[in-house]
């Protein structure tokens, strides 16, 4: 799984709003890749995972709930959106992700597709 | 490419690289250097102002705010307990502390490769201080969607009033 970057200009003038890029954990094993995001702030309704040919995005909206007339003093996450995205491998099931939400962890199951799993073969002696 | 230069992953020649390596063995190239090396940086950042998703702070990153009643801080901090996270207030500081598990395998048995790991783990502390007028019993704190909102009310006499004239 590699990190999309946009790599013309064209791409970046087309790229919406400006976007948190959240931290993330990448971690694989025989059976998938599994992806961790912080999007704190975001609620559930305003997740969004995407996947468009083999491109995974997950966005997200920030939503603070600021009591009337509060005025920002000092603010390290300053921009309202969460944006990341990840290219996927073709060994990837992109059709079985599996996704959880909770305390503004997201957690990705990407299973690998059954013909990239390994696989054990016996060796029968005869 | 034909006559033998290839092209690295980055584009570039080997050619250039090998320009790039002569030039920075003078001394009065550094600069230069140091220059190049900021604006790839800026390169890298560029489409998102900032890299780790949180400021400079470190963990948890924290936006405070306040209206003329009140005191308003967010803590983001996603995936932690709220029974494991402290909140305390003394002589006008507030602290948040507390611990926030790591999500990698630690079972060395299982075969898993960590490709990334960017997200904080471990003991995390961060002091606010607060302004005179924070009623220290007058605070309420809130954890949801990896938020902690804290709330401190300001006391009533700091407030402003309009006096009437006799």
């Amino acid at each position: 799984m590699n990190e999309t970057k946009p790599s013309t200009n064209e791409q970046r003038n087309t790229r919406p709003e400006a976007a948190i890029l959240p931290p993330v954990d990448v971690i694989e094993d025989k059976s998938g890749i599994t992806l961790i995001a912080d999007l704190p702030g975001v609620a559930k309704e305003n997740m969004h995972v995407r996947l468009e040919a083999d491109t995974l995005t997950i966005e997200g909206e920030v939503t603070l709930n600021l009591p009337q007339g509060t005025e920002a003093t000092h603010a390290e996450v300053n921009l309202p959106r969460y944006r990341r995205a990840f290219t996927l491998s073709k060994e990837l099931d992109s059709e079985q992700v599996r996704a959880e939400f909770t305390h503004g962890v997201l957690k990705l199951h990407i299973p690998k597709a059954a013909h990239a799993q390994p696989r054990k073969v016996d060796v029968h002696v005869g | 490419m034909t006559n033998g230069v290839h092209t690295n992953p980055k584009g570039r020649s080997q050619m250039e690289d090998e320009t790039m390596i002569y030039r920075s063995l003078f001394p009065g190239d550094v600069f230069a250097e140091i220059d190049r090396l900021r604006r790839d940086m800026q390169e890298s950042f560029d489409y998102s102002p900032s890299i780790r998703g949180i400021g400079r702070g470190g963990f948890p990153a924290m936006n405070v705010g306040g209206s003329p009643q009140s005191i308003e801080i967010y803590a983001f901090m996603p995936g932690v307990d709220p029974a494991q996270v402290e909140v305390q207030i003394e002589n006008g500081v507030l602290t948040i502390s507390g611990e926030r598990k790591s999500d990698l395998p630690t079972d060395k048995t299982q075969r898993s490769d960590v490709h990334i790991a960017e997200r904080f783990t471990g003991r995390f502390r961060r002091v606010v201080t607060l302004t005179e007028d924070a009623d220290p019993d007058a605070v309420n704190a809130v954890y949801r969607d990896g938020v902690l909102h804290i709330s401190i009310q300001r006391r009533a006499a700091a407030q402003p009033r309009r006096i009437s004239i006799q």
